[in-house]
């Protein structure tokens, strides 16, 4: 079985909203220098679906990432949990696409690598939330996508898929080759062992550039970011001791009309 | 060659009801619609698909296209992408407008990826240039905390929006439009034809008033600290007749089940009252619930992000705070 999963390089989700800044372009977000990245982690649950496939039946994972200025220990970790092999897109010219020209060079990147059952990616990045490149890898290559998969099995020559609904699941099952985007509700990504991390400082990243990938022209264009202002202010409710201020509580909420 | 014009809107129908989200998209639709001109379209898929007609025309549109096939009556992605790409090459839009809905993050993309154009998912506004005369999409990046505008120079423009980020125009019931019913090729044939088949389905029972229609949420995080604790989130939700959600780790935990999560990858919600215990207030949560009118947080770290969030605000511990809470609002209730 060999699988490709597409992992994005990210500025870390969890960084207070206030380290976000804008540029003087007005069209880009930067964080204090020295601000941790991490594989966008909807990607990490995919290449945690990789692994459960891989400890099954055997086989290869290539992780594929597509970006500039990759730091090497956040995008050796799939290497480090087990993954086999890392090709990096590494271009000034890959930087901020959207989600067609990022489509677009990922599926040419994987024609390239040629052999493959499966495609996996996150259902979205954790950065612009878009959705999007991984159906629209699907739609490049001809092949059939399901997004949200809580749990993929391969049956056969067929892969079965619970995909994630807002009440449920449903369960579909396609061919293969096929690309599936995983949805958190698969599971946490398993800990790098320390063997895994000594091994994937040793390996080194096939590199591609803009001369290797064709690069299309964007199809949605960015013409401004910027930050909401907030007007709210809180009112903290204070008191002698917790249970005095939730019974306060009660009584300023009956005060708003809110009870 | 014809020109792209017009607002195409595609509707929605969930257990035999027109999906608030539809009626949501036509008021968005319209405002852009009178202030190009031009006209709102509606399209409607599946046997019963004729029932809601009049209903679209009511809350905005102009003109009604029916794909009334069986094989549309749930959704799935090569059905509907094949039904609704037909639709497009037939109405040309200079507009495509889907819910950010689970049909709508699924759909939308397919469709833009093979019509070869632009789309912006999950957008809080949308306006039209004033000069260019093109859509303007704006929606929150970086977990809410920025927003980008995008433009796009391919159509029809395509844009998901945000579930509650519109307000339904009030019904005409005199408003007329136009219905057009529309045949798409034998449904044996498409269906010989798909690569994806669903196999199953499984709905998770909750008994308890729904988060999407409740007045009042209760809403857990991680610091409740297991499933027990929700228990207590329960009582007070009963007091207040509303309903128990959570943030994101208590669901990836498997206190809660998957499908009371609220945020940006989970429901939306926009009650009255929202009362947040124990959840830090990430921006991947806030997504879900800024919309809230009044937001109450009961957290014990003061320096919580969701105090940046909230109208009212005690630093405690929940276990402490929540017995008074509950018994003096149904001594303040207990009349209603």
């Amino acid at each position: 079985m060999d699988i490709i999963v597409c992992c994005k390089q990210i500025i870390d989700p969890e960084i207070p909203p206030s380290n976000l800044k804008i540029d003087e372009t007005g069209k880009k977000i930067i964080t204090p220098s020295g601000t941790a990245s991490v594989i966008s982690p909807f990607d990490m649950h995919a290449v945690e679906a990789a692994l459960r496939i891989k400890d099954k039946l055997s086989g290869k994972i290539t992780i594929l990432s597509l970006g500039n200025n990759f730091v090497r220990e956040v995008v050796k970790k799939p290497l480090a949990m087990g993954a086999d092999e890392l090709i990096l897109l590494e271009d000034e010219a890959f930087d901020g696409l959207d989600s067609w020209a990022a489509a677009h060079a990922l599926a040419a990147a994987i024609r390239k690598i040629g052999r493959y059952d499966l495609i996996l990616c996150g259902r979205q990045a954790a950065d612009w939330d878009n959705g999007q490149v991984g159906i629209g890898i699907a739609e490049f290559l001809g092949i059939p996508a399901v997004t949200l998969a809580k749990q993929i099995e391969i049956v056969d020559t067929k892969v079965r898929i619970e995909r994630l609904l807002p009440d449920g699941y449903e369960t579909i099952e396609t061919i293969l080759p096929a690309l599936i985007t995983v949805t958190n509700e698969l599971g946490d990504p398993r800990y790098a062992s320390v063997k895994g991390v000594l091994a994937a400082k040793k390996k080194t990243p096939t590199i591609w550039n803009k001369t290797d990938i064709s690069l299309d022209v964007p199809h949605s264009k960015l013409l401004k970011v910027f930050q909401p202002i907030k007007e709210k202010q809180c009112q903290m409710v204070k008191a002698d001791n917790p249970a005095e201020a939730g019974a306060k509580l009660a009584l300023k909420l009956r005060e708003a009309k809110a009870v | 060659m014809r020109e792209y014009k017009g607002i195409m809107v595609l509707g929605e129908v969930s257990e035999g009801k027109l999906n608030s989200v539809t009626a949501e998209l036509l008021a968005c639709a319209r405002l852009l619609a009178d202030s190009l001109k031009e006209k709102v379209s509606c399209v409607l898929f599946g046997s019963r698909a004729s029932d809601f007609s009049q209903e679209v025309i009511a809350l905005g549109a102009d003109r009604v296209y029916l794909v009334q096939n069986s094989l549309l009556d749930n959704y799935q992605a090569e059905t509907y992408l094949y039904a609704l790409e037909q639709m497009v090459s037939m109405g040309l839009p200079n507009i495509l407008l889907f819910g950010q809905t689970a049909m709508g993050r699924d759909l939308a993309p397919r469709l833009a990826f093979r019509l070869r154009v632009g789309l912006v998912t999950d957008c809080l506004e949308l306006s039209i240039d004033s000069a260019k005369k093109n859509l303007l999409m704006t929606k929150p990046v970086y977990g809410g905390s920025a927003r980008a505008v995008f433009a796009s120079d391919f159509f029809p423009q395509m844009a998901t929006v945000r579930q509650k980020a519109f307000s339904p125009l009030p019904r005409d019931e005199k408003r007329t439009g136009q219905v057009i019913e529309c045949i798409i090729i034998d449904p044996a044939v498409l269906q010989a034809e798909l690569k994806t088949k669903v196999i199953g389905k499984k709905i998770e029972e909750y008994s308890g008033v729904k988060l999407e229609a409740a007045k009042v949420i209760v809403c857990g995080g991680r610091g409740i600290g297991g499933p027990e604790g929700f228990k207590k989130l329960e009582e007070l939700a009963r007091v207040l007749k509303g309903a128990v959600g959570a943030s994101r780790p208590p669901c990836d935990q498997g206190w809660m089940p998957a499908s009371l999560q609220i945020g940006l990858t989970g429901k939306i919600v926009v009650p009255d009252l929202y009362i947040v215990v124990g959840v830090s207030g990430s921006s991947q949560h806030l997504a879900g619930c800024s919309g809230a009118k009044v937001i109450v947080a009961i957290n014990s770290d003061p320096e919580a992000n969701i105090f940046k969030e909230a109208d009212f605000g005690i630093v405690g511990r929940w276990q402490e705070v929540l017995p008074a809470f509950i018994e003096k609002l149904k001594e303040l209730t207990k009349d209603a």
